[in-house]
């Protein structure tokens, strides 16, 4: 009798705050299950355990921000059978893709005393701008619920049933009055991608977007209603370079609000 | 001349990515180097330009495991410039979601990340195959943190109902009540989980430190207080730049921070316990003389005792202020812009994490400063890898390394918070 293969999981880190990975531990009732089902190989903040590649699955979070990183990705690539990029950081650059709007030795001079120390590139990249990606996950931080569905399609050799529809169709399901409609609060529901369960109208508070843009977006028609009801041109471009700053609709949209 | 390099190329377990190169001649050790290679993400930077009202949300995502005291410390500098001060409910709901996360932050830390080096186990799987009861309560109790988040936050990564002057929804009594039951479990939960731990063996070592923390003369602080050492400090929190000063180090992208004219110093649980521990409950103080801990303790390999006193107290802490929890008449006051600078720090389950802002008349932030617990007490950790390291030199590199890591592991460092961590290389002559 041959042994079955137990498939491996690794998680790898870039430019990123933790927290995309620290969904996987916080899945509290379902880790040890996890743990029985597949052999954790490479997580370095869960384990110094390390097995060497290739790997059946590769979970990426953050983004590419150094010379060092961008070959690193590369490597991965190569270790892994299927890669998925975890979290707005590895799918649009994350927070800090707003240096890609500025001078990114400006930023070096005001944040460290000795800028020759520091080895940076000018712009913070998704992971699929450098290597074939075989799913994105969404979200700052992205929904455990969906990270656990995604390894068993993967682990399973079946299509994720991951929504791309907005947050609007979300928050219609959930019974939230619109927000945007009865208190005129600033909400970017209809541009943004779905997976939080429309959480911030529950807390009557517009959605900021964490989860980037939705398939086919229409951001040019939610700036139009936002200035009519009265936001400025320079809060619009905030509101869009939030932390999917650098995802391509919102890039575009804020580019032209700032000329 | 026998000329050794040890190096650890990424240290595990900790939150972000590091490393440590030693330098050993004739069996003295020459140089630690404590290595912190996140990528530079520039926060500081970006904020400028900024409203001031975004700084809670953008500030959290320095950290996905501590971003209430970022949230916290962002949204009390904010409102120290606009002159409106956050009390009551208001108040002790912000204390409530924050021991949510110093209880899923430590519990994560003791359990997850640094038992397993009392075991050589490499990771909390291994663990839970010796013992699957202690893992799973671990796991339970770590969740019933993430519920007091999730209630009040809406999520226990990066909360979204934390606001400039509150909350936006505020929540209901039965709301706050339902966790009650998964809290008291709990609670006796962390006193057995305590006494388990206390049966480690750890190793004998002592360092002569200066604690810093918050101290509040009303309650063990968390939210604020006054910047208060074991050796005479007492400023407040507006003073922090003129008591620690940063410097940029060649191999590390965390600032390093050490005291104004003196050496370094220690923040995070050991330190608030050696400062306050009288204001602990009598229940946090009894189990932690149970589980062999005196009245001061300057052992770090014992902080993991420490944290789980602080888990304790959370509990308890979390139980008081629902059982005595009135819904406020309203979720938030607000506040209006002016130009001014503020300051604002709280106790991050890691310790003092720090916030300065300067910002005009329209909101918009023209200046920021954000010192993470991590980047100050990384001094400390090379100080105490310094005299480890002498008092071990005759182990074998394999032994020295893990030894080591542990030494690091024991500060639950935060590499992601040090916005500005282990490969190991020791170099022996």
């Amino acid at each position: 009798m041959p042994k079955p293969h137990v498939p491996k999981l690794a998680v790898w880190k870039f430019a990123s705050c933790d927290g995309c990975q620290l969904s996987l531990l916080d899945c509290e009732d379902e880790l040890l299950a996890i743990a029985g089902q597949i052999e954790i190989a490479n997580f370095p903040e869960a384990s110094s355990a390390i097995v060497k590649g290739p790997y059946d699955l590769s979970l990426v979070e953050g983004s590419i921000t150094t010379p060092h990183d961008e070959e690193r990705i590369h490597k991965i690539r190569k270790m892994s059978k299927y890669v998925i990029t975890i979290g707005a950081c590895a799918t649009a650059g994350g927070i800090q893709a707003l240096r890609n709007f500025k001078d990114v030795n400006e930023f070096i001079s005001l944040v460290y005393a000795r800028p020759h120390y520091i080895s940076t590139l000018s712009k913070s990249t998704a992971i699929a701008d450098h290597i074939e990606v075989d799913f994105e996950l969404r979200g700052c931080p992205i929904n455990k619920s969906q990270l656990l569905e995604l390894i068993s399609a993967f682990l399973h050799n079946r299509k994720p049933n991951i929504p791309n529809y907005s947050v609007c169709a979300e928050c219609k399901r959930r019974g939230t009055i619109c927000i945007m409609v009865s208190k005129g609060v600033t909400c970017m529901g209809p541009v943004t991608h779905a997976g939080c369960n429309a959480l911030c109208p529950s807390y009557n508070r517009g959605c900021y977007s964490c989860f980037g843009p939705k398939e086919t977006p229409n951001a040019a028609s939610l700036s139009r209603w936002l200035l009519e009801q009265g936001v400025e041109k320079e809060e619009l471009v905030r509101i869009f370079r939030g932390f999917n700053a650098n995802a391509e609709p919102f890039r575009k949209e804020s580019e032209y609000y700032e000329k | 001349m026998k000329n050794k390099t040890l190096k650890i190329d990424i240290l595990a377990r900790v939150e972000g990515e590091g490393g440590l190169k030693l330098k050993i001649s004739n069996g003295i050790v020459k140089d630690v180097q404590l290595k912190i290679y996140e990528p530079p993400r520039f926060f500081e930077a970006f904020l400028r330009g900024r409203d001031f009202r975004e700084a809670p949300d953008i500030t959290s995502r320095i950290c996905g495991i501590c971003p209430i005291a970022y949230q916290l410390g962002a949204s009390q500098a904010m409102e120290e410039i606009c002159g409106v001060k956050v009390e009551g409910q208001l108040k002790t709901l912000r204390r409530l979601i924050y021991t949510g996360e110093w209880i899923e932050s430590h519990v994560l830390h003791a359990f997850m990340l640094n038992a397993p080096d009392f075991f050589e186990a490499g990771s909390v799987i291994h663990l839970a195959q010796v013992y699957p009861e202690v893992v799973k309560n671990a796991l339970r109790m770590k969740k019933a943190g993430n519920e007091i988040m999730i209630v009040l936050g809406g999520r226990e990564i990066h909360p979204v109902n934390l606001r400039l002057g509150g909350f936006y929804k505020v929540p209901k009594k039965r709301e706050l009540r339902a966790l009650l039951e998964e809290i008291k479990w709990s609670k006796q939960a962390a006193v057995d989980a305590l006494m388990f731990i206390s049966k480690f063996e750890f190793p004998e070592f002592k360092q002569n430190y200066e604690f810093l923390a918050l101290s509040d003369p009303d309650e063990y602080a968390i939210l604020g207080g006054r910047l208060v050492s074991n050796c005479g400090i007492n400023l407040p929190v507006n003073e922090y730049d003129n008591c620690l000063v940063e410097e940029h180090v060649p191999h590390s992208t965390a600032l390093h921070s050490h005291l104004k004219g003196a050496g370094t110093c220690l923040l995070g649980p050991l330190a608030r316990y050696n400062l306050n521990f009288e204001q602990l409950t009598p229940l946090a103080k009894e189990t932690a003389f149970n589980a062999g801990l005196g009245r001061h303790c300057y052992n770090p390999f014992k902080s993991i005792l420490v944290r789980m006193v602080e888990v304790i107290y959370a509990f308890e802490e979390a139980e008081r202020i629902i059982e005595a929890y009135e819904e406020p008449g309203s979720p938030a006051i607000e506040v209006k812009p002016r130009a001014g600078t503020g300051y604002g720090a709280t106790e991050a389950p890691r310790g003092i994490c720090y916030h300065r802002y300067t910002i005009d008349d329209n909101g918009i932030i023209q200046d920021s400063k954000i010192v993470a617990p991590t980047s100050v007490n990384q001094s400390r950790i090379e100080k105490d890898l310094w005299d480890l390291v002498q008092a071990n030199v005759g182990l074998t590199d394999e032994k020295l390394k893990f030894f080591c890591e542990r030494a690091i592991r024991n500060y639950d460092p935060c590499i992601s918070c040090s916005t500005h961590f282990l490969t190991m290389d020791i170099e022996r002559d």
